[in-house]
């Protein structure tokens, strides 16, 4: 009787915070049509989500590709398949790899900062502050972390796949001597279009998930120094395990 | 100009406010008066609608503030300027652009004007070369006088004080104390004012309310107060010193 009534108020809660982000979600998408246009705000956040994380996505994306070519290569050496190890490269950094990678390294260091900025804005009373000046928070903090994410998240994902693509060719060709030619017929062969695009669509849709679930918790924190760092932590986890849950559905729709 | 009527607000369990009724009239200087944690700030926040009641109302200029839809009530907190608790400057803005933010969101002036009028604006809080700082570079004190300065620039008709005094050396207190004085004769603004610091609430206050477990228990203009008869009030008046002490803590 007790574990029925616990579960049941778990689930009512897991409704209820559901109910929250959606609402987050449908202001933030009623606030981008609203005028102005804060190209200023979302130039700044741009860099911040983009730029800023390009070391991070470069170093993950080339170790990954060459992890991947090398694993690849000596299994697929057990049946003399070796030469198609770019093919096994170029479907998985599109597919699956570039868009999952770069939007867990999001999630960890953009996700947490938009957690930690925003619950702090919200425990010291600056958002508070923001209404008080007649200024929509949705619109102020949340709306270019969003756009931004939406568009860089993607970007970088192309970043990614080249990258992790030329971590494999390094593998292949330089360490294991394969020719050049090779490996960039077996990239090419079979890869098609829409396992670029399909991948930029879950990177896309992830962007969207991290951005909008960090500023969640931060926007709704409570209770102090302690609430900024839950705020962060969860928003972390939060982001981590709607990308991977999101991305089985998202591939089980698109590719099967 | 300011009614609040049968105000209760709870918290979980902690209900806060238990039946506030209070009114402010154009023009009067109102100072709400209330030991630490007794729900002044969170009383503060109803008027401008930065929390909703669970139960009563809050009429402004005879308009309910729970029935304003968001542009309506966008529109009202622009005749709003509101000093917080712990001034919440804007961390990621300079000194002048957190003075000017009212301004500069309406777009409608230069960046370079803004920045003018928002130094102007620190000259009247007692500040000078500070416009290029950032809030962080700031004393406690500094950035109380940043935040009137934010809260007064647009001219606003009703100014709302989260402990405008606390946490400064009594000194600045009196000075904070006196611009409060001159912005009520200069603009003529309707303000309330939320302290534990008696010598502040006598200074400014043309009527002082006592808020005590969730009511108000007593309002009075400040020569009545300091006559009172009522035992809370009276040992509050005496003790105030220590339970603003209490509250240094908190703003520093
Ligand atoms: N957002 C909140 N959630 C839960 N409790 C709160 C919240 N804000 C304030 N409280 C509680 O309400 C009470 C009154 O708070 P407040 O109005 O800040 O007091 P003060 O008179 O010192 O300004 C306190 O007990 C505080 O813990
Ligand atoms: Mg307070």
């Amino acid at each position: 009787m007790r574990s029925i009534e616990s579960l049941g108020r778990y689930i009512i809660r897991f409704l209820e915070e559901f109910g929250r982000i959606a609402s987050l979600l449908y202001s933030t998408i009623k606030q981008i049509f609203t005028h102005p246009f804060d190209i200023k705000g979302i130039l700044k956040q741009m860099v911040e989500v983009g730029i800023n994380s390009l070391p991070v996505v470069l170093i993950t994306a080339a170790f990954t590709g060459m992890a991947l070519a090398l694993q690849t290569y000596t299994g697929f050496a057990r049946f003399g398949a070796e030469a198609m190890v770019g093919f096994v490269v170029a479907i998985s950094m599109t597919r699956e790899l570039g868009p999952v990678l770069t939007a867990i390294m999001i999630a960890g260091r953009v996700g947490a900062a938009m957690a930690a900025e925003l619950s702090t804005m919200r425990v010291t009373e600056q958002i508070d502050a923001l209404e008080s000046l007649a200024t929509n928070p949705v619109k102020y903090l949340v709306v270019p972390r969003f756009l931004a994410s939406l568009i860089m998240v993607p970007a970088l994902t192309v970043i990614a796949a080249i990258v992790g693509i030329l971590g494999g060719y390094f593998i292949v060709v330089v360490v294991f001597g394969v020719s050049p030619a090779v490996y960039w017929h077996w990239t090419w062969v079979y890869t098609e279009w829409k396992d670029i695009y399909f991948g930029l669509i879950k990177a896309f849709f992830f962007g969207g998930c991290v951005s909008l679930l960090s500023c969640y918790k931060g926007f709704y924190s409570a209770g102090g120094a302690e609430g900024v760092g839950k705020a962060t932590t969860s928003a972390v986890v939060f982001s981590i395990i709607a990308i991977l849950i999101s991305n089985y559905f998202l591939s089980a729709l698109m590719f099967a | 100009m300011i009614e609040i009527i049968d105000l209760h607000k709870s918290f979980g369990k902690n209900h806060v406010l238990q039946g506030v009724n209070l009114k402010v009239d154009r023009g009067e200087s109102m100072v709400v008066m209330g030991g630490s944690g007794s729900g002044k700030t969170i009383l503060i926040k109803h008027i401008i609608r930065l929390l909703r009641p669970d139960s009563g109302k809050v009429i402004v200029d005879g308009r309910d503030m729970a029935e304003l839809n968001e542009k309506e009530l966008y529109k009202m907190r622009k005749r709003f300027g509101m000093l917080f608790q712990s001034a919440a400057l804007f961390d990621s803005l300079s000194v002048w652009e957190n003075v000017g933010f009212a301004l500069l969101r309406e777009r409608q002036m230069k960046e370079s004007d803004v920045k003018k009028i928002a130094i102007e604006e620190l000259k009247v809080v007692g500040l000078t070369g500070v416009e290029d700082l950032m809030p962080s570079e700031l004393s406690g004190g500094m950035k109380k006088r940043v935040g009137l300065a934010r809260a007064i620039i647009h001219n606003p008709e009703i100014l709302l004080y989260d402990e405008p005094t606390t946490g400064l050396d009594p000194i600045l207190a009196n000075t904070i104390g006196d611009l409060i004085l001159e912005l009520k004769k200069r603009l003529s603004v309707t303000s309330v004012t939320i302290t534990h610091d008696i010598q502040a609430a006598y200074k400014i206050a043309d009527r002082i309310a006592m808020l005590f477990k969730g009511r108000i228990i007593e309002t009075g203009r400040p020569d009545e107060i300091k006559n009172t008869t009522n035992p809370v009030v009276r040992q509050f008046i005496s003790g105030g010193l220590a339970a603003s002490g209490e509250d240094l803590e908190e703003v520093v």
